[in-house]
């Protein structure tokens, strides 16, 4: 069994290295070869599931060590893998939501001329991810998490004839570089204090040094998590990443890449346990980006936009739950896998949508589709009401469980925590229920009138103008986008549709699955531990306050959405929602703060180099031998026989030493 | 007397430069085909002297020793430890990719060679029999065992290489014909002066070795294992100013050489004016010889100096990773942007050298390898796609992905490796470097994580302002990558991957050979605070 460990990521690595080095004759068949080598791996998942569910809590974990990887001495960097309930856990959701996620691309990306070449980059992340979630010590971890940024790098960028893209997928990794630079650092804080950065020993001797190192390696930790997670103060690249194909939005950047934050912490626990400031912090940038997202969520009228604000949110929420330790682990991974379920199903649903519209993003110019996509319609709503935790639905399940736990932390910080935690439900139904509706429900708002113009806006809208996804590309067969054609809405076709149908059953069914006798706690206990805490209020209250804020946010929403028609041009708007549309004006405070003085430094350094540094040098060796006046008289050609001259006299000395030997 | 391999190895390119130098106008295709032939049965040889090593066996192996200047000390005395034997790997891996990839670079139009062609105007000959020149010196550079030997070789190089700067210049220039040749001829007496005003330095620190030796153990020596052994015995003892003077004089040479910060001037004129396939002969190829003389050298001979001057050394180098990147993302010029990313690489590789750990120098030389490999698929694609168009001007592309896919492709591969991506070579070297510089130094080690972030910075941009967005007007007709540069490409990112999952072979042989370093030094590697030991790992498993 150990073997099979090894083959689940070496499935989609051979993919991924037969699609991109395969060249034209694979343009036919590779995006089958892609989606079956990510159904294998998924099928190899399904049996290590299926033989670790035969042994008990206690021993289920498998270890395969592979070969030595880099051994130097005191230095054991090994790829080895480890397979234990945690990792399981995210084999799953990684192969099964990627090779659905495949599937839907064959559709998709039908058109795409470089079709083959999208399947290898998916199958390269599936790869990276796999490893990053499998190694056995962290700098195999870092491995497949800077792969995975590569992968998402391709992936964002993969029109990279649209500048937006390139830009777009420079930023994503670049920001990450960031974070990783705190993983590398961890890492190295680990090599010193325990002379070994595999997982076991490291978390088995966390208990024996300071708290200081711990909360040292701890925040690096959460610096890695905040760049590939996209929380505050790293966030500003999400938003951008939808510049991507839509199964890469759905796929990287909802349901997995982008969740390897809450991976890193849940599995850095013993760590963070016994750093209490460390955790602190982690809530704090959970409850941080869990408004953050939510209010860029509601501003934001292109409706990946606006999923990529919720999909931040959401990982706000797990990563909470994580800063609160034993209470919280196992909730945020609940909550990780039932949002891959219904995120995914939701951008896959987008992306539907934005099929049958020409490749439009803009919401305002949606409307009343729910008749002309039914399928899309019902798998997207069963997504919604799963994410705002409609009761019943997987979101309930999970979300439910992290506000419990948030109060259950106890003091002053519980009561704050679950405060936020409330108030981002009750922010989460309205920005969903806003999408719903200006989406599916309403007056259709894309009809043209007879002059061609969208029936009540004006051609010229600066900040809105339509990102047709592919249409720019001569390659593609969508020819005809631009503002003269009116869209004709339809349902996708079944590779897209099935999809969005077992995601959606997933919506529905795996939180209650996951609570019911606590299975989903009982699985991962063995790994992360678990403690209830001691949450002032009882279970009913929490739930009912949820439930009670829930409708609020709907009846809000449909207040401002659903009462009256959408305006097609979006209204000027408060303060707080212009700068929400500006993403709270991240961009303009990372300009501000980092891109100029990055600028005028390197500018100046530039300057510096030539004038001071070149001339300094030039100028203490005239000191000595008159170079620098030499120097600049390079060009009438002075120096050249100085330096002849130098040479010779070096060749002479040489000579003489020779025929010393004669003498 | 067994077989004397390193000087067949040295001497091989030796000859062959002359028989290619030999070769009549005519034949100059014969000549780039013999050259090609040369540098291959080189590394052939090379390959053997990897395989004859024995990681286990003594400290220098193949060794040679002749008598040689008898009067004066001097001995021919070669030999390889693992760090020697992976550069001499090195050097002959990369001559053939750098032939192949300049296969063209000297070629006059018939025209211009107008009627003096057939008679003594014969570039592309002289062109082949320059690198594999400087091929013969760098080899015998890494096998010498006696300084004065390795003195002369140090020095030889820079007249092949001056010749190869200052005569075969980058076509690909904005200005006119004769402003080039000024700006070339600058970049060659540059380099020429840097590196002699460093060599004349090192050159009195060399005689003022073979004073003390003559002084203290009655005769003279320049040998390495002779050096070390009167030490070892207590014979030859140097006064601590002694050591620390003749140790300056060393570094200095070598610091021009690698290019440490603020002796780096000459790298960015030099590189960005003479030809791809030469820029990456100086800074893949002979700037090596600048960082392995520091570590068999300097530490070698010097170690109490060493210690001491190590903290300004780390300061220079971290200040060398940081300052290199920052100008790297400032460059308009594709070869000058790649010229100071290699300053930010020698800085780690200055920075693994001195942190004196274990994993410091075995990333530190497993660096210069890889940073050779990256820099020349990085660089020499670079030149397949300056010489389509015409100029070095990063503001003259766009959009290149879009007509040549495999070009691109293969530029975004040596770009990742000159970030260190993980799976790519460079990565395993520097973060061992990271970690062995941190485990000492943390804060320099912390000052240098900063530089993974820039070196994604000047990569990226480089790549997205070449080979992304709308295409560049006059690039319509842009041809691919084509046979002969897919063969230089495509190896060294086979190697790039191969090094970067599975460095066991290099890093065997360079590890007993940093063990003797450091016992030259006598330094240990920094314990760790709360050591997990063997038996609790066991326990855990």
């Amino acid at each position: 069994m150990e073997n099979l460990i090894g083959l689940l990521v070496a499935a989609p690595l051979l993919g991924a290295a037969v699609l991109l080095c395969g060249g034209k004759r694979l343009d036919r068949a590779g995006h089958w070869l892609g989606t079956a080598l990510a159904a294998a791996s998924f099928v190899i998942g399904v049996v290590l599931f299926a033989d670790m569910l035969g042994r008990d809590g206690e021993e289920r974990a498998l270890h395969s060590h592979v070969f030595s990887w880099i051994p130097v001495e005191g230095f054991q960097a090994d790829v080895a893998f480890q397979l234990d309930q945690l990792s399981m856990t995210f084999v799953l959701l990684i192969s099964g939501v990627g090779t659905l996620i495949h599937l839907y691309s064959v559709g998709y990306m039908e058109h795409d001329a470089r079709r083959r070449r999208f399947f290898g980059y998916l199958n390269l992340f599936l790869a990276a991810m796999l490893l990053l979630v499998l190694a056995d010590n962290y700098l195999l971890l870092y491995a497949g998490w800077e792969g995975v940024g590569l992968a998402s790098y391709l992936l964002i960028g993969f029109w990279q004839h649209k500048p937006s893209a390139a830009t777009a997928a420079k930023k994503a990794f670049i920001v990450n570089r960031v974070g990783d630079m705190g993983l590398s650092i961890a890492i190295m804080l680990m090599f010193t204090t325990f002379g070994t950065f595999a997982f076991e020993p490291v978390l088995a001797g966390a208990g024996e040094t300071s708290e200081g190192m711990l909360t040292a390696i701890g925040l690096m930790l959460l610096l890695a998590a905040c760049g590939k997670s996209a929380q505050v103060p790293l966030q500003s690249w999400l938003g951008d990443a939808m510049e991507g194909p839509t199964p890469v939005s759905a796929l990287i950047h909802a349901a997995t890449m982008v969740t390897a934050g809450v991976y890193l912490i849940t599995r850095s626990g013993a760590v963070f346990n016994g750093a209490p400031d460390a955790q602190l912090v982690v809530t704090i940038v959970g409850a941080v980006t869990l408004i953050f997202g939510a209010i860029v969520g509601c501003a934001k009228d292109d409706i990946k936009k606006a999923l990529a604000g919720s999909t931040m949110s959401q990982i706000g929420y797990m990563v909470l739950a994580a800063g609160l330790g034993p209470i919280g682990y196992v909730f945020a991974i609940m909550h990780l896998v039932t949002h891959g379920f219904f995120k995914a199903g939701l951008f896959l649903g987008a992306g539907s949508v934005m099929h049958g519209m020409n490749d439009e993003v803009d919401m305002r110019k949606y409307g009343g589709l729910r008749k002309y996509m039914p399928v899309t319609f019902v798998t997207f709503g069963l997504g919604y009401l799963a994410i705002i935790g409609f009761p019943g639905l997987s979101g309930f399940w999970s979300k439910d469980k992290i506000i419990e736990a948030a109060f259950a932390k106890g003091g002053t910080e519980g009561w704050i925590l679950g405060g936020v935690a409330l108030l981002g439900a009750a922010i989460t139904a309205y920005y969903m229920t806003r999408v719903m509706l200006m989406t599916f429900f309403g007056e259709p708002r894309w009809k043209r009138d007879a002059s061609g113009a969208v029936a009540g806006a004006s051609p010229q809208r600066p900040d809105v103008e339509p990102v047709a996804e592919n249409a720019a590309d001569a390659d593609t067969a969508h020819p005809a986008t631009g503002a003269a054609a009116e869209p004709h809405p339809h349902e996708s076709p079944k590779s897209m549709t099935i999809p969005m149908i077992v995601l959606a059953f997933g919506s529905v069914f795996a939180g209650g699955l996951f609570s019911l006798n606590s299975s989903f706690v009982h699985w991962l206990e063995p790994v992360t531990g678990h403690d209830h805490g001691h949450s002032p209020l009882s279970a009913a209250a929490v739930t009912s306050a949820t439930v009670v804020v829930l409708l609020t946010g709907v009846a809000l929403a449909w207040a401002q959405y659903g009462r009256r028609p959408v305006p097609v041009l979006a209204p000027r708007g408060s303060l707080l929602t212009r700068a929400a549309r500006r993403d709270l004006l991240q961009d303009d405070f990372n300009h501000v703060a980092l891109v100029k003085p990055g600028e005028y430094l390197t500018r100046g350094l530039v300057y510096v180099d030539a004038k001071a540094v070149d001339g300094a040098v030039n100028g203490t060796a005239a000191a000595f031998g008159g170079l620098s006046g030499r120097m600049r008289k390079v060009q009438n050609g002075f120096v050249r026989s100085y330096a002849v001259s130098m040479f010779g006299g070096t060749a002479v000395l040489i000579a003489a030493t020779l025929l010393m030997r004669a003498v | 007397m067994s077989f004397p391999l390193l000087t067949v190895t040295a001497a091989l390119p030796a000859v062959g430069a002359i028989a290619t130098a030999a070769v009549p106008a005519a034949g100059r295709v014969a000549a780039k085909w013999l050259a090609l032939a040369v540098s291959l049965a080189t590394l052939v040889l090379a390959g053997v002297v990897f395989a004859r090593f024995d990681p286990g066996g003594d400290r220098y192996q193949l060794t040679e020793s002749h008598a040689w200047i008898a009067d004066f000390g001097v001995r021919y005395e070669l030999g390889v430890d693992g760090i020697g034997a992976a550069l001499i790997g090195l050097t002959a891996l990369l001559i053939p990719f750098i032939v192949l990839a300049g296969w063209r670079d000297a070629d006059v139009p018939d025209a211009e060679a107008g009627d003096t062609r057939g008679r003594r105007w014969r570039p592309t000959q002289g062109f082949f029999a320059l690198i594999l020149m400087v091929e013969a010196m760098v080899i015998i550079s890494f096998a010498a065992t006696d300084v004065f030997l390795f003195y002369i070789f140090f020095e030889a190089m820079l007249i092949p290489m001056y010749f190869l700067i200052g005569g075969f210049g980058d076509r690909a220039h904005a200005s006119s014909e004769d402003e080039a040749a000024k700006q070339r001829s600058y970049a060659a007496v540059k380099f020429l002066l840097y590196n002699l005003a460093g060599g004349l330095i090192m050159l009195a620190a060399v005689v003022g070795l073979y004073a003390a030796t003559a002084d203290q153990l009655g005769e003279g020596t320049f040998s390495l294992a002779r050096i070390a052994e009167a030490r070892a015995s207590g014979e030859l003892e140097l006064a601590t100013n002694t050591e620390r003077l003749l140790f300056l004089g060393f570094f200095l040479a070598f610091a021009v050489k690698a290019p440490l910060w603020p002796l780096h001037t000459w790298l960015p004129n030099a590189m960005g004016e003479s030809t791809a396939p030469v820029a990456v002969l100086i800074t893949a190829v002979v700037d090596k010889v600048g960082t392995f003389a520091m570590l068999r050298f300097c530490l070698g001979l010097f170690p109490e100096a060493s210690s001491w001057a190590t903290p300004v050394i780390l300061v220079l180098a971290v200040i060398s990773v940081i300052y290199g990147a920052l100008l790297a993302i400032a460059q308009r010029d594709i070869k000058r942007l790649i010229a100071y990313a290699s300053i930010s690489h020698f800085g780690f590789i200055v920075m693994g050298i001195f942190a004196m750990t274990s994993q410091g120098q075995s990333g530190a030389t497993l660096y210069m390898v890889n940073h050779g490999i990256s820099t020349a698929a990085l660089l020499l694609v670079a030149g397949f796609l300056i010489s389509r168009r015409g100029s070095r001007l990063i503001a003259d592309y766009g959009g290149v992905q879009k007509v040549a896919p495999v070009l691109a492709g293969t530029f975004l591969v040596g770009g990742l490796a000159t970030l260190s991506l993980p799976g790519l070579a460079p990565f395993v070297s520097e973060f061992l470097v990271l970690v062995g510089t941190f485990s000492r130094y943390p804060v320099i080690g912390i000052v240098a994580t900063l530089g993974i972030v820039l070196a994604a910075l000047y990569v990226l941009v480089l790549y997205q302002r070449t080979m992304t967005g709308p295409l560049k007007a006059g690039l319509e007709k842009m041809p691919d990558l084509r046979l002969r540069e897919l063969a230089v490409a495509g190896p060294l990112i086979a190697l790039l991957l191969f090094l970067g999952f599975y460095p066991k072979p290099l890093t065997d042989v360079v590890n007993p050979a940093v063990e003797h370093t450091l016992s030259d030094v006598e330094k240990t590697d920094p314990k760790p605070d709360v050591p997990v030991t063997a038996h609790d790992a066991e326990a855990a498993k």
